[in-house]
């Protein structure tokens, strides 16, 4: 390895690419992990008992997550929301990045790749809070819905999921169109061609051609989507109530309201696990390796 | 044909419901700030008002969370962009056993959720004495936007040319100047493309700096706080202002790629 890189760039520049790669991955990416692992299995003590007779592993942490009726609730309806976020941001993207990747000419492309970005350039929370104003009480959505006499009173779009759910559609899509494009842009236009020659209906040359071909960017889009949903606090947040709280919110109470860091540090972990698992699913369910992802 | 013709007018016909479901938010958000109403909302309008750019404008805290998103998005671009340009080069010389190893371990902090980076860098520092604030938003921004850099300018260099700067060596130039003649204005690009994203990414962050910032306030936590405590349509203006500032950036940026693309082709 380092003689791979001393041969091109020489001995100091080499110093400085490995210790800049090093500082990144150990100090930054490596060892905060670790800790937080280590912290999870640890009580909450106060300063005086640390190193005293009570500090020892424990999976206490973790029996309040699987005891904690609520909690438990809420964590297995984060999985589903955003496996459900998931299925819907696919959904609504498939047919845009289709058309992108295989029916635009060169100027549509240019164009509405611009127009993609341009939402996706202002923040998260200003994209939320812009369906904070159309989904509330007395917002335009409700007014139009009484207007046109589909409702006799107002929805109280926020009160529920619903209002989270729209919300991080909105908030993802872009994660999910360009890997899309990505893939099917790949596709040989000549293969849907000879399948509808040979009598291949729309869905049939989508199941059995185009989506095929397009699996690595469907993986990649689905794990990016399902992971900003289920790690999402700021959505939840804005769109959510009381009662309809998300995952990432009861962690951040454990560490700013309950005072509990180690407790907060043991969910933290349960939810990169699922990240994680989820990573691996998708990984075996397309028959995918990590290099695929991210390119 | 005609069923043919159909899925041409209705993926048109797709597109354009996408778009206005994209838009409209956007623009409802913009309207609303001309509203003369404390709520902001486009209806009932009350009067068409400028009042809340003034409201804005006076608001010190905005102001102030204003200054530290600056200060941070610089500090991740001053990080970040050596050590994705680092860790892009090692890529593309290193071949080995654990390459797939380190590609695998750069690429984790994208696929770790935003507030798990921020609470594993809280933790870990704190154990080192340094409480949140603006230093540890940088240290915890800079954990995957390094990554974002690093992607960039791996792309960039799997075109790269390993001759040209075999000839520089068999010319007689030393490392240094390779370095400095040869990989970086090749790689000017990619560096500043992966510079603005970076700044970007960190000025719009919310999740990770939410659990590291400390007492400190950035303009997205400041809008957060905003929204649920003390919403008025200056929150509005603000959204407003930054739309017009992205859109501009993003036409300027789209004409210079395309005057470059010319000039390219051009020389092809």
């Amino acid at each position: 390895m380092i003689k791979q890189l001393t041969a091109r760039f020489g001995g100091p520049m080499t110093l400085v690419v490995l210790l800049l790669l090093w500082f990144w991955l150990i100090v930054l990416v490596l060892l905060p992990q670790l800790i937080m692992i280590d912290y999870s299995f640890k009580p909450n003590l106060i300063p005086s008992q640390l190193g005293g007779p009570e500090d020892v592993y424990t999976l206490g942490n973790y029996q309040t997550l699987v005891g904690n009726d609520i909690h438990r609730t809420i964590f297995f309806k984060t999985i589903w929301s955003s496996i459900l976020v998931t299925l819907l941001t696919l959904m609504v993207s498939y047919p845009v990045a289709y058309f992108l990747a295989q029916l635009a000419t060169a100027k549509q492309v240019m164009l509405i790749a611009l127009l993609l970005v341009i939402p996706y350039w202002i923040n998260e929370i200003l994209r939320t809070f812009s369906w904070y104003l159309i989904l509330s009480f007395q917002g335009p959505l409700n007014a139009l819905l009484l207007g046109m006499g589909f409702i006799d009173r107002p929805i109280r779009f926020l009160s529920g999921d619903g209002g989270v759910l729209i919300g991080m559609v909105y908030a993802y899509i872009l994660f999910m169109v360009f890997p899309l494009y990505n893939a099917i842009e790949s596709l040989d236009n000549n293969q849907v061609r000879a399948a509808r020659n040979l009598g291949a209906g729309l869905i049939r040359i989508h199941w059995r051609i185009v989506i095929p071909h397009a699996k690595p960017g469907i993986a990649t889009g689905c794990i990016m989507v399902f992971m900003l949903a289920a790690g999402s606090y700021a959505v939840p947040a804005l769109l959510g109530s009381p009662g309809s709280r998300w995952f990432t919110q009861i962690i951040y109470n454990w560490f700013f309201e309950g005072g509990n860091w180690n407790m907060g540090a043991a969910y933290a972990f349960v939810l990169l696990i699922l990240c994680i698992g989820f990573i691996a699913a998708i990984m075996k369910v397309f028959r995918i390796g990590l290099g695929d992802i991210g390119k | 044909m005609t069923s043919q013709r159909l899925m041409y007018w209705s993926i048109r016909f797709y597109l354009v419901v996408f778009f206005i479901y994209l838009f409209t938010p956007l623009v409802i958000m913009s309207v609303a700030t001309f509203n003369d109403s404390r709520f902001p909302t486009i209806w009932p309008w009350r009067e068409t008002t400028w009042r809340w750019f003034g409201e804005l404008a006076n608001d010190g805290a905005m102001w102030e969370a204003l200054l530290n998103s600056f200060i941070v998005g610089l500090g991740v671009l001053a990080l970040a962009v050596p050590i994705g340009v680092s860790a892009g080069l090692f890529l593309s010389t290193y071949e080995g056993k654990a390459k797939n190893f380190y590609y695998s371990l750069m690429l984790s902090p994208l696929l770790t959720p935003g507030v798990i980076i921020g609470i594993s860098t809280l933790i870990f520092w704190r154990n080192l004495g340094v409480s949140g604030g603006i230093g540890l938003t940088v240290i915890a921004q800079t954990t995957f936007i390094a990554a974002y850099v690093m992607l960039m300018v791996l792309a960039r260099l799997q075109r790269f040319d390993r001759t040209l700067e075999r000839a520089a060596y068999s010319l007689g130039a030393t490392h240094t100047q390779v370095v400095r003649r040869v990989l970086l204005p090749y790689l000017k690009p990619a560096i500043i493309s992966a510079a603005v994203i970076a700044f970007l990414q960190s000025f719009e962050n919310y999740n990770t700096t939410l659990f590291v910032r400390g007492f400190d306030t950035t303009l997205t936590v400041y809008i957060a706080t905003k929204v649920r405590t003390g919403l008025t349509p200056a929150v509005n203006a603000l959204g407003l202002i930054m739309i017009l500032v992205t859109v501009i950036l993003a036409v300027a940026y789209e004409v210079l790629r395309r005057r470059e693309q010319k000039k390219k082709d051009a020389l092809d």
